[in-house]
């Protein structure tokens, strides 16, 4: 057939030489080629006593953060939850009461906010929706768990501890942040 | 070629067929896709294939999803090189709205795409080494595939299924991260590379294994419909990113591997080295990487940055939009094609101006070759079905039209 273009190179030589045609060559280079590996560091690491680190805009576990006077952020916009290709967020949206201002940075909240850890794909796309800071993936993974319903993850498991020193550091994966520097 | 009755004359000790299952989940298929195989002793008298068992109706689904919520969705067709459909989406999805992106949003998506070539091609080869029983040579150069799913990650924030850029760019500018571990790829990749061309290439053993095992022609390729590495194999120099350049791919020079006859170790060789290519690809793009925006300014699909998103009330209104997929689209169909990491990835877009595609439509490689692939295995050997099989890289993923 005539060549489409001036590019095309035919790569596969299939004569072979008097050397490949013996056998005990290749395999001996072979065998070189694998012994040189034997005293190689390993690849693999002894997860779970080893962890891997993960990138800093790793997308895994979400985490509902706080602002710095421990007001959960999330106003119950349900952007992320339209955003959400895997439709794997539910939230019902409540109206802040009076004296409540101190747990809840907007008049909205949500009084309660689920994340099916099944169906979600971890896209980051309601990270992305979210126009409050309250949302975020994380460097963290998911961990497995032996019944389905124990992966609908409430507020229990998705907003950050109100103590300063167990806060979730997310700033290294804010853009706005980072670019800035 | 010899009519089935001979065969049989020959072969068989008691002229008797058997069935054999060959999946549907067989360590050798690599994914879900059964094969009814008649077995004549060990030669493939009939075999039928059955398709269907991830059905997963993408295209009904990206119906009624707002356009950059299908970008996660492309990630599940050919998984082993996910970018390369999410950013042939993007360009897609560019075309018909018209937006142009600056050259160093081609070149960013040219190295993300031919990272993920090589990804690609370096499971699918490692493979077909494992499948003539040469272990060793995969586990060295898997290693390579998770380097090069940590540049992915340092990217995107994810491995496998990326979701990696977005409609008129990229979502973030590559991180100083992603300098370091790409600089360290390209200076030890290639001596790596060139360890396991070292193991099979020129090993007796794998050729014998390989050459010869289920040829198939040009023009039968052509007449199925091949692209791709699978197409050049048999001899065609069709690259659709010479033919069709995009994304900038006219201002690098590469050479197009094409074997001789369509057999495993055309296959092999040429998936080989299109590896090589691509880092000469690579380089080129890399040390001539231009400055400038990482996206382009198209404020009714790129959100706008998140402080302004917090303080301004036009660029909160903006993202509220883009978000929930109200912003205005064009009427029109598009076709895009890219060089996916296993023949030509069309997409044919076909809108209404709502706010989800009309109809859609995926070119997916691997359905075609899946339906050659009886016609590859006629009367070959079952061990030679398994090689081939591994060899046309048919993922599960992109058959389930
Ligand atoms: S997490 Fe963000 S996007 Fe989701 S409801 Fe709360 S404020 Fe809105
Ligand atoms: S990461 Fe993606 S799939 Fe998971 S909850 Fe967020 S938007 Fe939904």
């Amino acid at each position: 057939m005539q060549p489409l273009t001036s590019r095309s190179k035919i790569v596969s030589d299939k004569e072979m030489t008097i050397k490949e045609k013996l056998y005990l060559p290749a395999i001996l280079g072979g065998m070189w080629i694998t012994l040189k590996h034997w005293f190689k560091k390993p690849a693999t690491l002894r997860y779970p006593e080893v962890e891997r680190e993960f990138a800093p805009v790793y997308r895994g576990q979400h985490v509902l953060k706080r602002d710095d006077q421990g007001r959960e952020n999330c106003t119950a916009c349900g952007l992320c939850a339209v955003a959400c290709p895997a439709e794997a967020i539910t939230m019902v949206a409540a109206e802040r009461k009076k004296g409540e201002e101190h747990l809840y940075k907007e008049e909205k909240y949500a009084a309660v906010y689920e994340i099916n850890m099944l169906r979600c794909i971890f896209c980051g796309l309601c990270e992305e929706a979210c126009p409050k800071e309250a949302i975020f993936l994380t460097d963290r993974i998911v961990h497995t768990e032996y019944e389905r319903e124990t992966f609908i993850y409430g507020k229990d498991k998705l907003v950050e501890p109100i103590e300063s020193s167990e806060r979730i550091d997310v700033t290294k994966r804010q853009k706005h942040l980072t670019e800035k520097q | 070629m010899s009519s089935t009755t001979d065969i049989i004359e020959i072969d068989s000790l008691d002229n008797e067929f058997q069935t054999l299952n060959l999946g549907p989940t067989h360590p050798a298929t690599h994914g879900i896709f059964q094969n009814i195989l008649t077995m004549n002793g060990e030669r493939i008298h009939h075999s039928e294939q059955t398709v269907g068992y991830i059905h997963r109706a993408f295209e009904k689904l990206a119906e009624r999803r707002p356009y950059n919520q299908i970008t996660p969705i492309t990630d599940r067709l050919n998984y082993c090189s996910s970018p390369i459909n999410n950013l042939g989406w993007h360009m897609t999805v560019e075309k018909l709205i018209g937006c142009k992106v600056s050259k160093r949003v081609d070149y960013m998506r040219v190295i993300i795409m031919e990272l993920a070539r090589i990804s690609d091609h370096l499971v699918c080869n490692a493979v077909i080494a494992v499948d003539c029983g040469a272990l060793t040579g995969f586990t060295y150069m898997f290693q390579w595939r998770e380097k090069i799913y940590d540049l992915f990650e340092a990217v995107c924030g994810a491995r496998l299924t990326t979701n990696i850029g977005r409609i008129g760019g990229f979502e973030r500018d590559f991180s100083e991260d992603f300098h370091k571990k790409l600089k360290a790829f390209l200076a030890e990749f290639p001596e790596k590379f060139q360890e396991f061309r070292d193991l099979t290439e020129r090993n007796r053993i794998f050729m014998d294994r390989t050459i010869n095992a289920c040829p198939f022609s040009a023009e039968r390729a052509m007449n199925y419909g091949f692209t791709g590495p699978n197409l050049r194999a048999c001899g065609v120099d069709y690259d659709v990113r010479v033919m069709n350049p995009y994304s900038s791919y006219e201002d690098f020079t590469f050479d197009i591997p094409v074997g001789t006859q369509g057999d495993t170790f055309d296959r092999f060789m040429v998936r080989q080295h299109e590896i090589l290519e691509s880092l000469k690809i690579i380089n080129q793009a890399y040390n001539n990487l231009p400055e400038g925006p990482y996206h382009a300014d198209v404020p009714d699909f790129y959100l706008p940055p998140k402080d302004e998103v917090y303080n301004n009330m036009e660029a909160l209104i903006y993202h509220f939009k883009i978000v929930m997929g109200e912003t205005k689209v064009p009427v029109g169909e598009v076709y895009h094609s890219v060089e996916g990491g296993n023949g030509e990835l069309g997409y044919y877009l076909v809108s209404d101006g709502g706010r989800t595609p009309y109809r859609l439509h995926f070119r997916r490689p691997c359905f075609i070759y899946y339906q050659a692939y009886p016609e590859m295995i006629k009367n070959c050997l079952l061990s030679d079905a398994v090689v081939t099989l591994s060899s046309l890289n048919v993922i599960a993923g992109e058959l389930d039209a």
